[in-house]
């Protein structure tokens, strides 16, 4: 596996390279064309040149930031670099990652087209040379030092990377001599030679299976087949075409005539029997480099000094070539297809190596036959068709694959050491690299875990799925702690039967008036939506970091609020208006403990899970430094007081963060009371939350009138009156929004049930309306002594301290009433029952007669309550 | 089928009987659903319409049934609950979540049995895996991702719902109410509980977003109602095999109704407690003296049943009580009486109890102090009940057994402070001395005089 530098813990040396370019007086700048990054100790160097892409030191340790040199300079003594960025997969905000419309792969990144990164880099934190690749399909390689191109990103579409822009142009980039080449090349530790064969094995098995393919599966085999070469076929036209013509077009022509050669192609073999045999041997010059076709860029850092001159000699070679090219792809088919046999024979012998990996790539994905597939028998007709068959139930499969996802749960979950790595894509690494010697453990733990019910084959079964390109972006971002199933994802099965809709008015009402239903626009609360509108937006443009203290009781709209300005303000980053921003909420009422905020803030922020301390320190780290390039974060921290621990900590990271300079944080937080800062918070949270604080006021009844008129919106259900009347209800009592809603379902409720007599209008009248306020307002406790029994009603009446007094009292009681007097133990019983009503407060002990009670409602409702009957 | 009823007609009454216990048993003992819900037929259809619509629409809901202790609220919600599934749409969809507060004492239990019972995706097998955070989480994060027209309807029941509201922050229920007022995968909470008060105890946010629909159950029968059900709970059903038995037994109940004595017995029950509970076990009572013999309930039954219902559980314990026992504790009560309520030792019991031998000398033999001793421990078990042990605790008691503890632990056993009341002792305990009952009684003669109405017509000089 590759080591970064950083791992080393080396210090490295950084040195111009040659005479500067140009030096501009105004600024007092001087460009570089290159610079050399040594490693003490080390004799070699590494250089780095304007043009080349780059990794620059970032949070993420094992992600590296991408970029390509623009320019090298040094302004006072700093060496700093002008660079074009690009975005890893892990950058892009995984809601953003279903606008690509697949999977990404891992070794995918994206041309920035984004404005809110700052593009001046420290030099010095550059940290060595990286290969990217302007591809047009992901070869399935490991390397983890070769990225991908394919579509840029602006921080809200994807679109089709435009080559010229990404590639480093050839004029203002002269290639650096070999000889530097070289060096920087060993000055990087070498990779393993197994990965290396398996990554350009990679491209062989992709060419490979897709000539197994049966007639049936056509398309993709052609598909992939023709995005197998792109590469190639792109960085040769990128390198010899100067003419003016749009690179876009180029391409698409390009492809478009490559498509339709291979369409012919496909229909011509599909009527010749041995079909495989010439595209199988299409690999072999592609992969050889032979000297009448171009190699192909990915292998290129495999290719030893001699080859890359023997490269450039080529492609030099071939720009001669340049018109011909679109009909690559026929040509090298038809050249191969008149091969002769000898040929055939050292193609063979060469690709033995490729072979044999793909045999153990084909057994893992086909477990159900996994002797079927020996690549060599893959000449003969008959194995061919065993083949194709295999193909066709590894669709199935795959398809049966949704049914199957509770056991691959399980087997995810085996205990396994995998489980403990922290990086889910070295651990697919490792589970690939080492899938034979591991075999054998793997059956043992999966026959322990999965309580003898499942085989070996299933586990094998299931891990080739998880690697299949169908698998979700959260899957792999998101690894577990080692007990947590990983690949769980959480969801609540969906209804067999679809939820019926809405069928009169009164139903429609009912559904508009629902809590949970969004209203289009939130009225009565236009100043503060306002307020906090202009607060975020300002913070956003400015790049800077701020809090806001937002208060009401609950029912009055404040997470709606600001929910709402969250969905405008992101709808303007949309249409480009401001800058785009990460938008994160957390609920001090949704999580176990105040520290679970930074596990929640880190894992909505870049998808990792960490333990609470660890989430902190990342949390730390990344608001602090100065990132090159960062979006502003907006975080909605909902209840607030939930977050107070005894020293407070929690508070005050969430309010010193965005005071730094860098971490371009705004921090709204929402509580219920007014004067939390002042009666919670210690000196220096209070301070640093500021000032900037709202309030919103409960509900007048006009407002509530207003809400629900615009809610029902124009649904006419409602009698006027009946409206008012809830509405000044609710505002005289608590003035919430949401018990106002509830109130007026209820009514809609009544009037459906009492709608059964002919003389009701429809509408949800005053009658229903005032039965839905009793309904929610009226004292239980009338009712219920109303209807309790009446020893209980007499030993209610007395609010004594003694029970015994009141057993006195009430065989006086008795007499007078002419009842037969109750016995102690029956009296302690029916005590104990108005007790679990709480009507009565008892003591909680067994002293039995001395026990003493009191009345837990006043005196006067039991008089009134009595006095009713 | 006429062959057979023919034969059925005619069942032997050991066969009959056999089949009325068993029919009667299952009503009275809540084993059986009643096909109709008697009395609460509004809030029957209340809570079948919102769960009706949460199963059907996908509407989420809150409600709370609240009512005393045997009110029927479990019963209501079980009925409800077979009225839903009998309709498919709800049957199929329909998922759901049973906790009670007395098993689910924390937050975190109730997750993981509610993940469990959901059947998420962490679970394997019977286990709930990943930490309380995380299961929060999860569990939040599955609800979010449903939504109110494609996610199968969860219905959340919690028993005993004020023991909830007493976890801590009452997270769970901000979470299952906050769901349900926002548009995640739609879930019904339905509350049980006994408590009237129950909304003052959930905290100002959880409360807000609660739909503060209660539904109580709250009986006020009357008592023709009262006598009606019983009535009801005792008749056989049509379809019982034997149509002249039932007839009969039917007849014999309507005639018990009617009864002077047993209207009396039940107007006394009624005024002590409407619940149905109590009621069962008074008919529980009277229909386990049914046999072959007497095939009927009869009024006497009725009445032996509810003196049994009735009977005070404290007087109870001293019928089983020796003379020795009783003495002291007779002893005891008045040490009480005279130091007003002051501890004191087993030294000082024994000291008047010889008091009390000296002047009524021929009636008792004097025991020693370890005779003393050992029915005092004897007594123990007893004195929990109604000689309370202030801070004594229970092994030191046992200790004064050996020799050498005798004397200090008579100065432990101090520690005792009697209660008895009059109203134990007036019962017919008295009866059993043959010798001269009057002198026992003499000795309750209290200061504050209001305590022994029956002793009234003693001398006080004992």
């Amino acid at each position: 596996r590759m080591k970064y530098f950083t791992r080393l813990r080396v210090r490295r040396v950084y040195k111009w390279r040659g005479e500067p370019l140009s030096f501009n007086r105004k600024l007092k700048t001087c460009e570089y064309s290159s610079l050399s990054i040594s490693v003490e100790g080390l004799p070699r160097t590494t250089v780095i040149s304007t043009g080349q892409h780059i990794l620059i030191e970032g949070e993420d340790e094992d992600n590296p930031y991408v970029a390509r040199v623009i320019r090298l300079f040094e302004s006072g003594k700093q060496k700093k670099a002008v660079v074009q960025w690009f975005v890893r997969v892990s950058e892009v905000p995984p809601s953003k990652l279903k606008l690509l419309g697949r999977e990404p792969h891992p070794q995918e990144i994206f041309y920035y087209q984004g404005r809110s990164c700052d593009d001046e880099v420290n030099a010095e934190s550059i940290l060595r040379p990286v290969q990217v690749i302007v591809a047009a399909a992901f070869p399935d390689s490991d390397d983890k030092d070769t990225l991908y191109v394919k579509l840029s990103w602006d921080s809200k579409t994807f679109r089709v990377v435009d080559s010229a822009s990404a590639e480093p142009a050839p004029a203002s980039s002269p290639p650096p001599p070999p000889a530097s080449r070289g060096p920087s090349r060993r000055a990087l530790p070498t990779p393993d030679p197994a990965i290396l064969r398996k990554a350009s094995s990679g491209e062989a098995e992709s060419l490979h299976s897709a000539t197994k393919l049966s007639a049936s599966k056509c398309l993709s085999a052609k598909r992939r087949n023709a995005s197998a070469r792109t590469p190639g076929v792109r960085k040769k036209l990128e390198l010899s075409s100067p003419e003016k013509m749009t690179r876009e077009d180029i391409l698409s022509q390009l492809l478009d005539q490559e498509l339709e050669s291979d369409v012919a192609l496909a229909q011509r073999l599909s009527s010749s029997p041995p079909r495989a045999l010439p595209l199988t041997h299409s690999l072999t010059p592609l992969r050889k480099g032979s000297v009448c076709l171009k190699p192909s860029t990915v292998l290129l850092n495999k290719l030893s000094p001699s080859e890359t001159e023997s490269r450039d000699e080529s492609s030099r070679s071939e720009s001669t070539l340049t018109q011909g090219e679109v009909s690559f792809s026929r040509l090298v088919l038809f050249v191969l297809r008149v091969t002769t046999p000898s040929r055939k024979k050292e193609s063979k012998t060469l690709r033995e190596p490729a072979l044999g990996v793909l045999a153990e790539v084909d057994n893992e994905s086909s477990p159900m036959l996994p002797a079927a597939a020996t690549p060599r028998s893959s000449k003969r007709k008959s194995a061919q068709l065993v083949s194709s068959r295999i193909r066709k139930q590894l669709n199935l499969l795959e398809s049966r694959q949704d049914l199957d996802s509770d056991r691959e749960d399980e087997d995810e979950f085996v205990p396994s050491k995998k489980e403990l790595q922290s990086s889910s894509e070295e651990e697919e690494e490792e589970a690939e690299a080492g899938l034979d010697s591991d075999d054998e453990v793997v059956m043992k733990k999966s026959r322990h875990a999965a309580a003898g019910s499942r085989t070996p084959r299933s586990k094998q079964k299931s891990r080739s799925s998880t690697r299949t390109p169908r698998k979700t972006p959260n899957k792999k971002v998101a690894p577990g702690t080692p007990r947590t199933p990983r690949h769980a994802t959480p969801s609540i099965p969906s209804r067999s039967l679809p939820a019926r809709q809405p069928a009169n008015v009164l139903e429609e009402a009912r559904t508009r008036l629902h809590v949970s239903s969004v209203p289009e626009s939130l009225p009565c609360r236009e100043q503060e939506f306002q307020d906090i509108y202009s607060f975020v937006e300002s913070k956003i443009i400015d790049g800077t970091g701020g809090c806001m203290y937002i208060s009401g009781v609950p029912g009055t709209g404040k997470t709606a609020t600001v929910h709402e300005v969250m969905r405008c303000l992101q709808h303007a980053a949309d249409v480009d208006e401001i800058p785009p921003f990460h938008f994160i909420e957390i609920n001090g009422m949704k999580m176990t403990d105040p520290h679970q905020a930074y596990v929640q803030i880190l894992q909505k922020l870049t998808g990792q899970k960490a333990t609470a301390d660890h989430a902190a320190a990342l949390l730390e780290k990344r608001f602090s430094n100065a990132a090159p390039r960062k979006e502003s974060t907006v975080l909605l921290v909902d209840e607030l007081d939930l977050l107070w621990t005894r020293k407070q900590n929690v508070m005050y990271n969430l309010f010193d963060w965005p005071t730094r300079r860098h971490a371009r944080l705004v921090v709204l937080t929402i509580a219920n009371t007014m004067d939390l800062p002042e009666r919670i918070m210690i000196n220096r949270v209070a301070s640093r939350l500021g000032l900037t604080r709202m309030s919103f006021q409960p509900y007048s009844f006009k407002q509530l009138q207003q809400i629900i008129t615009s809610r029902l919106n124009k649904v006419k259900a409602f009698e006027e009156d009946a409206l008012q009347l809830v509405s000044r209800k609710v505002a005289a009592l608590s003035g919430d929004a949401r018990r106002c809603l509830d109130i007026c379902r209820r009514a809609t409720e009544i009037c459906e049930h009492s709608s059964a007599d002919p003389s009701a209008t429809g509408l949800v009248g005053m009658s229903h309306v005032m039965e839905a306020l009793n309904e929610m307002f009226s004292s239980a406790y009338v009712t219920a002594i109303k209807s309790s029994s009446s020893s209980g009603a007499v030993i209610a009446e007395f609010r004594r301290l003694g029970l015994e007094e009141v057993f006195v009292q009430h065989q006086a009681l008795c007499r007078v009433e002419g009842l037969q007097p109750i016995s102690v133990s029956e009296g302690l019983a029916v005590c104990q029952r108005l007790g679990a009503c709480r009507l009565l407060l008892l003591e909680p002990s067994r002293l039995g007669v001395l026990q003493r009670i009191r009345l837990n409602v006043s005196q006067d409702d039991v008089l009134y309550a009595l006095k009713a009957d | 089928m006429s062959k057979r009823k023919g034969k059925d007609a005619h069942l032997p009454v050991g066969e009959c009987i056999t089949l009325v216990q068993q029919i009667l048993r299952e009503r009275l003992c809540h084993q059986q659903l009643p096909d109709k819900p008697d009395g609460i037929e509004a809030q029957h259809k209340h809570l079948l319409e919102l769960l009706k619509r949460t199963a059907v629409h996908g509407e989420s809901n809150s409600v709370l049934i609240v009512g005393p202790r045997g009110a029927g609220k479990t019963m209501l919600l079980k009925c409800v609950l077979r009225d839903l599934l009998e309709e498919k749409e709800a049957q199929k969809n329909l998922l759901q979540v049973h906790l009670n507060g007395l098993l689910q004492t924390d937050d975190r239990i109730a997750l993981k049995e509610i993940t469990r019972q959901l059947h998420l995706e962490n679970v394997v097998g019977d286990k709930v895996f990943g930490s309380f955070a995380e299961n929060l989480a999860f569990l939040l994060e599955a609800l979010k991702k449903g939504d109110r027209s494609s996610s199968r309807p969860v219905l959340f029941v919690l028993d005993e719902f004020d023991l909830f509201a007493h976890h801590k922050n009452q997270t769970l229920l901000y979470n299952l109410f906050d769901v349900s007022q926002s548009a995640q995968a739609p879930i019904a909470v339905v509350g049980v509980t006994c408590r009237l008060d129950v909304l003052e105890l959930l905290e100002k946010r959880v409360k807000s977003r609660f739909s503060h629909r209660q539904i109580h159950l709250l009986s006020n029968l009357t008592f023709t109602e009262y006598l009606e059900r019983v009535q009801t709970q005792l008749c056989l059903p049509d379809d019982f095999p034997d149509s002249k038995f039932a007839q009969d037994w039917n007849d014999s109940i309507q005639t018990l109704c009617e009864d002077k004595s047993v209207e009396e017995v039940l107007q006394r029950h009624f005024n002590s407690s409407k619940d149905f509970r109590s009621m069962h076990m008074l008919l529980m009572l009277c229909l386990s003296r049914v046999s072959v013999a007497k095939p009927a309930i009869k009024p006497a039954d009725l009445l032996e049943a509810s003196r049994l219902c009735f009977a005070d559980a404290k007087a109870n314990m001293l019928h089983g009580l020796s003379i020795l026992e009783l003495c002291l504790i007779i002893a005891m009560k008045h040490l009480n009486d005279v130091y007003e309520g002051e501890p004191f030792n087993l030294q000082m019991v024994h000291n008047e109890f010889k008091k009390f031998l000296q002047r009524k000398s021929n009636s008792m033999y004097n025991f020693d102090q370890p005779v003393i001793m050992k029915v005092c421990i004897n007594m123990k078990p007893l004195s929990k009940f109604f000689l309370p042990f202030n801070s004594f605790p229970a092994t030191r008691f046992l200790e004064s057994n050996t020799l050498y503890c005798f004397r200090c632990s008579s100065a432990m056993i101090g520690r005792i402070t009697v209660n008895i009341y009059i109203f134990c002792m007036k019962t017919d305990k008295f009866n059993i001395f043959p010798s001269k009952p009057i002198t026992y009684t003499s000795c309750f003669s209290s200061p504050s005089g209001l305590r022994a109405p029956a002793a009234a017509g003693a001398d006080p000089t004992g």
